[in-house]
């Protein structure tokens, strides 16, 4: 079950993945370097996909679906924010604009410490794992799933926003945090740092699912399609099922922060639209339509749909939602599985001959 | 050792006003395999729930080796004790292979604690008893029902249970594949272990009971062998019919 052979799609998709990036690396500089706006595109695409696996771990492999996970990326983003704008104020002496909106002479106590990005990052570390730990334990232990809890992460997510949109909290209120002009002693905006963040991204993305790869195919990720396919089976076999899905819940709540890590340095901004329930189903949407129980398929759903976005958002955004809408509906009609259907249409015999092997007692996982 | 693996002592579960088990009171020793049959709503599978720990009754308490009281631990701890059941409807989890759930079946917990040459021998060992040993590679849910009967008492049997609470063992499958269940069930009896069967066959019930206990509207009606099942007026009444 866990053998990958060389030509798997995970393992050339990985491939891919670095390759890129060292590409990037390598012609970034020279005449031949992407455009600006071409690597700042791939490398948000890179930190969409990350979220779109840490949804499918969750939803495909466990069977549990967060509408909310825009909350653990908007984590990530928000203290990053916090590093950027406190650091770029170290070395720059801007005061922040929500700052001077606010009339306030100096950052509020809670900020303090944030010019160290370990600090930054621990605090994110921290406060993801207290949340999702928190939320998860409660739900998971009252025996809230399906719907309800797709539900419950949903209203999460709309309480986030709401809190985030008010002004008196110092992060931002409805403007959200932006102005970042320094990250690591770096300046932003020029096309090293823009190429080096994208870079950056590519090579999480391959960390991480390379790491979720390894998850999945170990006796854990078994353990986690068994939770799936029927917990009380499980259970009732001597698992702790209530702990497995706390695991895996943080460390998808972990791997979603990682994302909004990622991601707002590139965009250069963050704000309380980022917690808008529209993100959250949107992620879901994602995999499905690349095909959740897959990993490649949540990479490939989450960089098609974006790559229609970003290219549709300049050429015509009236159109997204239908093409969207359209999406889903040909999703939840024709493919349930997404992508993954159609790319079986091209595998059968491989699969049927798999399938009569097993029969004759030849495949031993 | 006691003899009596478990004690069911005043069990009472209500589903609202209805009293699934009313006051129920039984003991299933060790070496015996018993039938527990009744009419439908009798509280059969809701006794199974309890000793299981899926339901909490209301009041009395379920003795594991006259010490555990299984009422006040967790499923996954009673499943740990040595406790394992069959659901009535065949659960399993079709994303994984036959292999698979013999493993997650003989070596519980979240990392493997046996070394991989022992599991593999247990494994093929399992695979073997309930006959899916052609069957291994094969993905949970492409099997057939019968198969998928075995395949979850082969899951249960792995661990070695103290206890085995099938569900309906037979419901659902072919004469042959009966008869293969019932010798399989009687292969499974061992002085060491009690074998707890919900069914409606009364054939298989026949062919593989050592007592059986007829339930009816929560509470015991009879408790004995077959023969003198069949026998009695009362279960006659309500449950076998004239």
């Amino acid at each position: 079950m866990s053998r990958i052979g060389p030509t798997s799609p995970i393992v050339l998709l990985i491939g891919l993945i670095i390759l890129v990036a060292m590409a990037m690396a390598g012609l970034a500089g020279t005449e031949f370097a992407l455009s600006r706006y071409l690597a700042n595109a791939i490398g948000q695409l890179a930190a969409f996909a990350v979220l779109a696996i840490s949804l499918d771990l969750i939803w495909g492999y466990l069977g549990i679906l967060s509408l909310g996970h825009g909350l653990f990326f908007a984590l990530g983003g928000y203290l990053m924010a916090m590093y950027l704008l406190k650091h770029s104020f170290e070395i720059t002496a801007t005061v922040p604009d929500f700052l001077q909106f606010m009339g306030w002479k100096d950052f509020p106590f809670y900020w303090a410490g944030f010019e160290f990005f370990p600090y930054a990052l621990a605090v994110a570390v921290v406060v993801t794992l207290l949340v999702s730990g928190i939320f998860g334990y409660v739900s998971f232990r009252s025996r809230v799933g399906g719907v309800y809890f797709a539900i419950i992460t949903q209203a999460l997510v709309y309480v986030a926003m709401l809190l985030m949109f008010r002004n008196d909290t110092g992060f931002g209120g409805n403007n959200g945090m932006t102005g970042f002009t320094v990250l690591f002693g770096w300046p932003m905006g020029t096309s090293g740092m823009i190429t080096a963040l994208a870079v950056a991204s590519l090579l999480v993305l391959a960390w991480v699912l390379l790491g979720c790869r390894w998850l999945v195919g170990s006796r854990f990720g078994a353990l986690m399609l068994a939770t799936r396919d029927d917990e009380t089976r499980l259970r009732t076999m001597g698992y702790e099922t209530l702990r497995l899905k706390l695991i895996v819940w943080c460390l998808s709540a972990l791997i979603a922060m990682l994302a909004g890590m990622l991601y707002v340095p590139q965009v250069g901004i963050i704000n309380p639209r980022v917690l808008s329930p529209e993100l959250s189903l949107e992620i879901a949407v994602w995999v499905a339509i690349g095909g959740r129980g897959h990993l490649v398929g949540a990479v490939i759903g989450a960089l098609l749909v974006n790559a229609v976005k970003f290219w549709l958002s300049s050429a015509a955004p009236e159109i997204w939602p239908f093409i969207l809408s359209g999406l889903i509906v040909l999703v939840v009609l024709v493919f349930p599985n997404g992508l993954m259907d159609i790319a079986k249409f091209k595998f059968v015999r491989p699969m049927g001959a798999k399938r009569l092997a097993a029969d004759l007692g030849e495949s031993r996982p | 050792m006691s003899l009596t693996a478990l004690l069911v002592d005043g069990v009472t579960v209500r589903f609202g006003s209805f009293r699934a088990l009313d006051d129920l009171s039984l003991a299933i020793d060790y070496g015996e395999v018993r039938a527990i049959i009744g009419p439908n709503g009798a509280g059969k599978t809701t006794l199974l729930d309890v000793i299981s720990g899926i339901t909490r009754p209301k009041q009395g308490r379920v003795l594991f080796d006259g010490a555990t009281d299984l009422t006040e631990i967790s499923e996954a701890a009673i499943a740990r004790a040595g406790l394992r059941r069959k659901f009535q409807k065949p659960s399993v989890f079709k994303g994984l292979s036959v292999r698979r759930h013999i493993a997650i079946g003989a070596d519980v917990g979240f990392r493997a604690r046996l070394d991989a040459p022992a599991l593999e021998d247990r494994i093929d060992e399992v695979l073997e008893i309930v006959g899916l040993a052609d069957q291994a590679g094969r993905l949970a849910g492409e099997l057939s029902h019968g198969q998928k009967q075995w395949l979850e008492i082969g899951m249960v049997l792995a661990s070695d249970p103290k206890v085995l609470m099938l569900d309906e063992p037979v419901a659902g499958l072919t004469d042959e594949e009966t008869e293969r269940t019932a010798a399989l069930v009687r292969a499974l009896r061992r002085p060491d272990r009690a074998i707890v069967v919900v069914e409606h066959d009364m054939d298989f019930v026949e062919r593989i009971a050592d007592r059986v206990t007829v339930l009816h509207e929560g509470r015991t009606l009879f408790e004995g062998s077959m023969a003198h099942v069949r026998a009695d007026a009362a279960v006659v009444d309500v449950y076998l019919g004239r």
